[in-house]
């Protein structure tokens, strides 16, 4: 059994149903995300189009996070799923340098890195990811793809062709695929981050991973400099005004 | 804002995402990876100039040597702990080792090194000052085996080109950050090593004979210049792979990292070379200690900016 998930971006409307099914779901705590859906505005008034992409783990075949971790906190389970051992996590980070996706965070609350794990325990019990269970239009299709019969195997025989993973060139060997995706929806690199253009303003990286004050230098530190990772210049990268030194959060809509 | 009139018709843009995860290995990683440098470097160096040259060309080298690099290794291991987000569960890589993982076998064999730079510290240090302690029983138990230090040293020297290496395995894993080029990331650290290994002896070698100086001269010379070689290869010509040239046009395009990256390439790599290449025809000590100073800083700087750019990329 190799469990793996499928999106038909066609079919997604964006309505984060999935998004907010997780966060309950796993108690993924604020400034975190297992799943999340972003919208990719193209085109010029009024000839323009928004696409919805859901982003999770991609549990793939050949993981660069399980590769790296160094106490086997992310491991395989038989049925293909990439999963974590929070007990055993050291929070080296080290797969979240690894990852090609950006699917892994550091959990503020536990201090141990933390995804997406096609909700294994639900899987465990016969019931379906919480995500599959919320989304509307059955726009994630979920199960088993070495089974030809599964419901999954058979969307992907009916879409030859316009099947996608991200980053194939990676070798990671992804189970989660697209349908209806493209270049712009996939590849984080060909589309921009512009401030002003977003549904919510100033745009933004996290001022930390995790817990702010996780080491015990922090803790000394922290009173005398107001902490470290206060942003050092870290805002924004191509898309982004390269001024190297706002710290701003997000601030509600216009 | 003059958003309405200048978005082309065929770019797309995210309206609507979550924060981006900003720098995740950061300011201790960068220490991480300096310390070690020492660590490892002046031992590589000191096997160096203990092969070519008399011992009683550099007096406090058999105790200096092993001294700082012990400290050095300390200060590496430290800051591995405290960037650690469960930093008491460091155990769990001695007890559920996973081999694949070249943080586990770095780990691993950083700490046998640091064991063995350890006992050589000790002895070194007990049989320089013969006086110190002489009652202590440690310090007599250490006088008693005074002879491991040679013969232990092969074993460190050996050791410690793994040491100085595995950082560039990590980042090698480390898939999703590309301009870590795998190749060129065990050559620069090897030579981050001699340079600053060498930067580092130079600061001690005020009584050591001119040749073995001049020697140190030579390596800082010659490993700050493929060094910085190498640094210039991969920022200007780094194009084939997308996620590499997008990062280095952000850094290219201004910004904090542009300043610090030249900044680190003249203080630890123009000036040095000069400094040392001119040494090497007339000696200048001051001078000398001035170019190993900035070697310290110019290479700290340059291994914080490569560690973080490649972090700026939004992977998803």
């Amino acid at each position: 059994m190799k469990l793996g998930f499928l999106v038909d971006l066609n079919l997604c409307m964006g309505c984060k149903g999935c998004e907010i099914a997780c966060k309950v779901e796993n108690e993924v705590p604020l400034s975190s995300w297992r799943l999340r859906v972003k919208y990719i505005d193209i085109g010029t008034f009024p000839d323009t189009s928004r696409s919805f992409t859901p982003l999770r783990c991609n549990h793939c075949e050949n993981a660069p996070c399980e590769r790296i971790c160094p106490v086997s906190a992310l491991h395989y389970l038989d049925n293909g799923i990439v999963n974590v051992d929070s007990s055993r996590c050291i929070g080296c980070a080290g797969c979240m340098m690894a990852c090609p996706y950006g699917a892994i965070y550091m959990d503020p609350e536990s201090n141990t890195a933390d995804k997406c794990t096609y909700c294994a325990h639900r899987i465990e019990t016969g019931l379906m990811p919480a995500c599959v269970v919320a989304c509307p239009v059955e726009a994630n299709i979920f199960g088993d793809v070495e089974d030809e019969t599964s419901h999954i195997s058979r969307y992907i025989m009916a879409h030859q062709g316009n099947i996608q993973v991200r980053k194939p060139e990676k070798h990671t060997d992804p189970k989660h695929y697209y349908v209806g995706g493209g270049n712009n929806t996939l590849n984080p690199l060909a589309h921009e981050r512009i401030e002003g253009y977003g549904l919510f303003n100033n745009i933004t990286h996290l001022d930390t991973i995790g817990d702010p004050h996780h080491s015990i230098l922090d803790r000394f530190l922290t009173p005398i400099f107001g902490g470290h990772h206060e942003n050092e210049g870290n805002l924004g990268f191509a898309d982004m005004p390269n001024d190297g030194g706002h710290n701003e959060h997000e601030e509600g809509g216009h | 804002m003059d958003h309405v009139s200048t978005i082309e018709a065929t770019k797309a843009i995210v309206t609507l995402d979550v924060p981006l995860p900003g720098i995740i290995w950061g300011w201790m990683i960068t220490l991480n990876m300096w310390a070690k440098s020492i660590g490892t470097g002046v031992i590589l160096v000191g096997a160096y100039l203990l092969h070519k040259h008399k011992k009683d060309d550099m007096p406090n080298l058999r105790w200096m040597m092993p001294l700082i690099s012990f400290v050095a290794l300390n200060v590496f291991l430290l800051f591995t702990l405290l960037d650690l987000h469960q930093p008491l569960r460091m155990i769990n890589i001695f007890i559920h080792p996973h081999w694949t993982s070249a943080i586990t076998v770095g780990a691993w064999m950083a700490s046998l090194f640091t064991g063995l730079i350890t006992l050589m510290a000790l002895i070194g240090f007990f049989d320089a000052f013969p006086n110190f302690r002489r009652q202590c029983g440690l310090a007599k138990a250490v006088r008693a085996k005074s002879g491991l230090y040679e013969k232990v040293f092969p074993f460190v020297v050996f050791l410690a080109l793994p040491v100085t290496m595995y950082t560039a395995i990590i980042m090698a894993e480390s898939s999703a950050r590309e301009l870590w080029a795998p190749g060129a990331e065990v050559i620069q650290m090897i030579l981050a090593a001699l340079m600053v290994g060498s930067a580092s002896l130079i600061l001690i070698a005020g009584k050591w004979s001119a040749e073995a100086r001049k020697d140190l001269a030579f390596i800082l010379a010659s490993s700050v210049f493929l060094s910085f070689l190498m640094y210039m290869g991969e920022y200007f010509f780094s194009f084939k792979a997308a996620e590499v040239e997008a990062t280095l046009a952000y850094v290219h395009s201004g910004g904090s990292y542009f300043g610090q990256f030249w900044a680190a390439m003249v203080l630890g790599y123009i000036i040095p070379f000069f400094i040392a290449t001119s040494s090497l025809k007339v000696e200048n000590r001051t001078m000398m200690k001035f170019a190993a100073v900035t070697t310290l800083i110019g290479l700290y700087l340059a291994k914080s900016t490569w560690l973080e750019i490649p972090q700026m990329l939004p992977l998803s």
